[in-house]
């Protein structure tokens, strides 16, 4: 198999069954969790759940005093790292090309170099909080292969993206694949590990909102 | 093989000493090579004797032909190929059929072990019939051609990967000579058509340096085609600084930005385009607007369409992820019942205490 062939192979069938794959998770995921279901609570509402729930969903993106002072590294490491990946994902201009061929929707980019740097910080918070889980014996202990796999898928992505972009290494079709193959292997894997919280953070953040909103407590 | 060498006779053409020098230096710079050989690559030239070229056309557009030898005025590219001696191209010969035959043969018996074979075009395996040259199917003859061949220089996309004849769904069964020919050098000269100057250099090369140049993984020349398009492409500020013309007519595409929107293949495409350029060093498609479609990589007809962005995916992925979603609402829907089974049933065999139960337990503790 060519280079050729094989930016081919991931550019068609490859990422058609990876997106029919995420797809069909993601729905049955969502689908698993909507039908634990709840018992409707007879009690009387001493406040709205719903609103308590939004904004839940985006207060819970400020951690509180008690966390902050027992995690300050991990916190702030995660927090680059997600607003990077953020920024990465979806202000790349080839990156909204590809979502805009997929669903129809478009934005403006940002400048590469700007996306470039976002990569690099992107990584650097991926490998602090990998340094920390391995550091640190607790977390040490509680981490399982799991958590090692899906910080590496997530890793992959960037890091070839990044080579590709610099062109580095190999020859740039070959890194380009290596690059849509990674994602295409984040994308199979997501609704079915960890990173399903991804999606799954708005149902929980929602619901835990929610139950205190209705019982007139804060969240 | 002819008596006069290639310095006689392009003098007899009317080259001046001038332009044969500035020829050999273009030769140096397109191939990599310090400036200090060019008197060497031009001594060496002059004395060659003139080699005997079989040239043989399969499943091809003749567009490489064309581009060789209607390349404007007569260009110091198109005398070195004069220069060679091609004893048989039925494109550009006077004889055909059975007496173009024998001119092919009686060259090959002449000068066998010693020829250079140029294919253009690519060779159907579904059906010999589906293309052939005085009764002879394009695999027998080349494979029959490529017994006494130096060398083969598989000039076009469509002899060097398949091409046009092999795209998608490759009606001929279109294969490269690569496939075909596996015990002789092959030198692949990618391009729809190549660079005429990519031809003549890999031909002076041979006769040069009587060997063959450095090839990279796809059997390419890599002088010409070790750098991509968008490496080497003046449009590539604009692709840094994001700033992309969404349109063939819009401020962008007046402004001369990056061509990557409008499906530039560029980024993942080896070739000379953007140092050589075309026309007599004119331009490149790139500069007169248009983005590269790729032509010198394999299998570049199915890259997704010309038009479309390198990073938009080839399938039908919208629909497919449509698929994905009524897979996924499906298995869903299974494990919703599941669920609600599940719940039903434990709600069914739920036993409610009664009062004397519980009077009862407290009375036995
Ligand atoms: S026009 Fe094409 S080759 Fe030039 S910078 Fe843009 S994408 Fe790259």
């Amino acid at each position: 198999m060519t280079s050729t062939e094989f930016l081919l192979w991931v550019k068609g069938t490859g990422f058609t069954l990876a997106i029919a794959v995420f797809a069909a998770g993601i729905v049955l995921r969502l689908a698993e969790i909507w039908s634990l279901g709840r018992k409707p609570d007879l009690a009387e509402a001493k406040g709205n759940a719903n609103t308590a729930g939004v904004r839940t969903i985006f207060n819970r993106f400020i951690p509180d005093k008690g966390i902050w002072d027992r995690s300050a590294f991990i916190i702030i490491a995660a927090w680059f790292f997600h607003v990077g990946l953020f920024v990465v994902i979806f202000f790349f201009v080839p990156h909204i090309l590809l979502i805009d061929s997929i669903i129809g929707l478009q934005w403006p980019g940002l400048p590469t170099p700007i996306v470039d740097a976002f990569a690099v910080i992107t990584m650097v918070g991926l490998l602090a909080m990998l340094f920390h889980r391995i550091t640190q014996p607790v977390k040490k202990y509680l981490s399982t292969f799991e958590d090692y796999l899906v910080w590496a898928v997530t890793f992959l992505p960037l890091l070839t993206g990044y080579l590709a972009y610099h062109r580095l290494l190999f020859s740039p079709d070959m890194l380009l694949a290596m690059h849509i193959l990674s994602v295409e292997l984040l994308l199979v894997l997501l609704p079915f590990t960890k990173l399903s919280h991804s999606f799954t953070f708005l149902l929980a953040r929602w619901y835990n909102g929610a139950i205190s909103g209705f019982r007139g407590v804060q969240s | 093989m002819p008596k006069n060498t290639l310095g006689e006779h392009l003098r007899q053409q009317g080259m001046s000493r001038r332009s044969f020098l500035k020829f050999c230096s273009l030769l140096a710079s397109g191939m990599a090579l310090s400036p200090a050989l060019v008197p060497r690559i031009a001594q060496a030239l002059e004395a060659t004797r003139r080699p005997s070229v079989i040239w043989l056309s399969f499943q091809e557009c003749t567009g490489c032909t064309e581009s060789l030898t209607r390349s404007h005025t007569p260009t110091v590219e198109g005398l070195i190929f004069d220069a060679i001696s091609l004893d048989y191209h039925h494109t550009l010969q006077a004889a055909s059929g059975h007496a173009a035959e024998a001119a092919r043969e009686e060259a090959m018996k002449e000068n066998f072990g010693q020829y250079i074979l140029v294919v253009d075009g690519s060779i159907p395996l579904d059906n010999p019939g589906f293309s052939t040259i005085a009764g002879i199917s394009n695999l027998d003859m080349l494979k029959e051609t490529a017994k006494g061949a130096a060398a083969i220089v598989a000039v076009g996309t469509c002899a060097a990967f398949g091409g046009l004849p092999k795209a998608n769904p490759n009606p001929t069964g279109a294969v490269p000579v690569s496939d075909i020919i596996t015990d002789k050098p092959i030198i692949n000269v990618s391009g729809c058509p190549p660079i005429p100057v990519v031809i003549t250099g890999v031909l002076a090369h041979i006769l040069t340096f009587g060997g063959l140049p450095e090839l990279d993984d796809l059997g390419r020349p890599a002088a010409f085609y070790g750098q991509s398009i968008h490496d080497r492409c003046y449009r590539r500020p604009f692709y840094e600084k994001g700033l992309f013309a969404e349109t063939f007519d819009d401020e962008g595409a007046k402004k001369g930005w990056c061509l990557y929107k409008l499906g530039c293949k560029g980024p993942v495409t080896f070739n000379a385009c953007a140092t050589t350029k075309w026309n007599e060093g004119t331009s490149f498609p790139i500069e007169s607007g248009h983005g590269c479609i790729g032509c010198s990589e394999p299998d570049f007809w199915d890259f997704g369409g010309f038009y479309e962005a390198l990073s938009r995916p080839t399938g039908q992925t919208g629909k497919n992820a449509v698929y994905g979603v009524a897979a996924g609402t499906a298995v869903g829907a299974a494990v919703w019942a599941m669920n609600r089974a599940k719940k039903e049933e434990a709600v069914r065999g739920h036993e409610k205490l009664t009062m004397d139960e519980l009077n009862r337990e407290g009375e036995e503790s």
